[in-house]
């Protein structure tokens, strides 16, 4: 468990944030340009210090600013990979991913040299000086140099960021590995949804300093707070399910979500794996009467829970598919047209094809 | 004819070269610490202290060697001390000569080497920190090796400004054949004698290929570092 209530005051800016988020895991702060997620984890860090609060990892404190404890940062052992991957530039790789290793021989070993070069792919850059290394490939040294120095968690600070769209490939991957294999949690900074749900395990919102909603990524992806930051578009319900059976010509599979089914379109994911996926509730399309003559792939029978105005002129409809909820955007006028009410029964209609690169595989399948 | 070099001009070639090392060397660590201080370190006091450290840029170098001699004399505070506890002479002895060639030449080193230091990324240190460096081991293992190219090219300036220093060394450490005439004072000497113009113009040439060797030779060095440094 990572336990965190701080404040920070300085001028132009104050950060007033508290959660607590199970451990292992990766911890999303999920937030704006400038809603603090950068002075949150700084903090945690301690190379930033907190003028009121405290920061507890696992029971053991950290940081308690009304019993005067302040770990300096270099006993804390918390990993930090920065935006920036800051390598240092007159060692080679071997050099920056031995530094944090050599510091590190008191504290019980998690993760050897060999370990580390073969999950982040690194084996080809051990001779090579940081200049010589792509952006991406400087994220998985300084991962891994973070990994070395043997940390009870790891600190990431958009380590995408200062990486072109096309090669976050280079890095996303590896970061996906680290969650599915070591038992070291995260907290990962990002402001971009999509690496929240690919990644994240526990999403902590932030907004101009205060946390406005915190909880598990499904939870979160139905509350209100997140509308407003990743705009209409981005919103939808985030489901969890197991991968039952898979059409490998068509690119589809099933997916056991709650007590129904779901085709989804998704490939190299084997049966039996675990899936989180978004329905964009804007693709979401919802029918009073069964369909027929329809290429939509999903009609599942469900009830209205759930009707509110969104901030876009706009209606957002909550429904409870199986047991799971299922968020719909549609029109004022689509809304008097079929009348919905809470309680009402509707069909909820997902194209299979509307699902394509928002489902992720979350751990590896047996 | 005479034998060219000389046994004097040999003489005062190896002196300025040893009065040049032996004052790069008693001071360069000194330059890197008041650098850090100057560049990381906050305190009342701070700017009139900065002042201190370049006022020998701007002094005449007969009052530096005046204020040494005060000092440093026999009959000094200091030199008395010093010659009292631990025997060392600094008037009119080469080590007096290297000494004033090391006050009058530290502010061009503290301005490399602070200049470097203001270079050095504060975010690698803080990395550093994150992977368990305690502040002398962070210090010595990433802020030193990155400052090296300012270290260098502050030593190797100093050095060669160092082989020509004149004012304060002959008013310091006076003009002796052997021991402080080093090879601006010969050339000084050179040029008082009716008979030393020859010889003034050699040993004008030797002082010119010098600076000039050394200012080059800096130059590449630091070239040669920054590379080996990755950048």
């Amino acid at each position: 468990m990572l336990q965190v209530s701080v404040l920070r005051t300085r001028p132009g800016f104050s950060l007033e944030a508290s959660f607590a988020a199970p451990t292992p895991g990766i911890i999303a702060l999920f937030g704006r340009s400038g809603s603090g997620k950068t002075t949150l984890i700084n903090v945690i860090s301690g190379l930033s210090v907190a003028d009121a609060g405290d920061i507890r990892l696992d029971g053991e404190v950290l940081t308690d600013t009304r019993a005067g404890v302040a770990v300096p940062v270099e006993r804390r052992r918390i990993g930090y990979v920065f935006q920036d991957a800051r390598l240092f530039p007159h060692l080679n790789v071997t050099g920056n991913l031995r530094y944090g290793e050599k510091r590190s021989r008191a504290a019980p070993q998690i993760i050897g040299f060999e370990e580390v070069v073969a999950l982040l792919g690194l084996a080809q850059l051990l001779q090579r000086r940081p200049r010589e290394l792509s952006g991406g490939e400087r994220q998985r040294v300084a991962l891994g140099r973070a990994l070395l120095a043997q940390p009870r968690l790891l600190l990431l600070d958009e380590p995408l960021a200062s990486i072109d769209v096309a090669r976050r490939e280079e890095v996303l991957p590896y970061l996906e590995a680290l969650r599915d294999q070591l038992a070291i949690p995260m907290v990962y900074v990002s402001h971009q949804f999509e690496e929240v749900l690919r990644l994240a395990t526990h999403v902590v919102l932030l907004e101009a300093g205060k946390v406005l909603a915190q909880g598990p990524v499904n939870e979160l992806s139905l509350r209100p707070e997140l509308q407003s930051i990743i705009g209409p578009d981005l919103v939808g319900a985030v489901l969890e399910g197991v991968v039952t059976r898979l059409d490998p010509d068509s690119g589809s599979a099933d997916l056991a979500v709650g007590t129904g089914t779901l085709q989804v379109s998704l490939r190299d994911v084997p049966v039996g794996s675990r899936v989180r996926l978004q329905l964009l509730a804007r693709d979401v399309i919802l029918a009073t009467q069964p369909v027929q003559g329809l290429s939509v792939r999903n009609a599942l029978a469900s009830t209205v829970t759930a009707l509110s105005n969104d901030d876009y002129g706009a209606v957002l409809v909550r429904l409870d598919v199986g047991g799971e909820t299922v968020l719909a955007r549609i029109t004022q006028n689509a809304l008097r047209a079929l009348n919905l009410r809470p309680g009402d029964a509707v069909w909820t209609l997902v194209k299979a094809v509307s699902t394509r690169g928002h489902a992720f595989r979350l751990a590896s399948g047996p | 004819m005479n034998d060219v070099p000389s046994p004097a001009e040999l003489d005062a070639l190896r002196l300025s070269l040893e009065v040049a090392v032996r004052s790069v060397g008693f001071s360069l660590p000194l330059a890197v610490l008041v650098a850090w201080i100057l560049t990381r370190a906050r305190f009342p006091g701070r700017m009139l202290f900065d002042a201190f450290v370049h006022l020998p840029l701007v002094l005449p170098p007969v009052a530096v060697g005046y204020v040494l001699l005060v000092l440093f004399g026999a009959r000094g505070p200091i030199g008395a001390w010093l010659r009292s506890h631990f025997g060392i002479e600094l008037a009119f002895t080469t080590a007096g000569a290297a000494l004033a060639t090391a006050v009058m030449t530290f502010p061009l080193m503290v301005r490399a080497i602070r200049l470097s230091l203001e270079n050095v990324d504060r975010g690698l240190e803080e990395a550093a920190r994150t992977l368990g460096a305690a502040p002398l081991d962070r210090f010595v293992s990433i802020t030193l090796p990155l400052m090296l190219p300012g270290i260098l090219a502050g030593a190797v300036t100093a050095l060669a400004a160092g082989l020509g220093e004149f004012g304060a060394v002959i008013t310091f450490a006076s003009n002796i054949p052997g021991a402080t005439r080093t090879l601006p004072l010969a050339l000084y000497t050179a040029m008082q004698s009716p008979s030393g113009d020859a010889l003034a113009l050699r040993l004008a040439l030797l002082s010119f290929a010098l600076g000039l060797l050394g200012l080059l030779a800096s130059e590449l060095l630091v070239r040669r570092v920054r590379r080996l440094l990755g950048r």
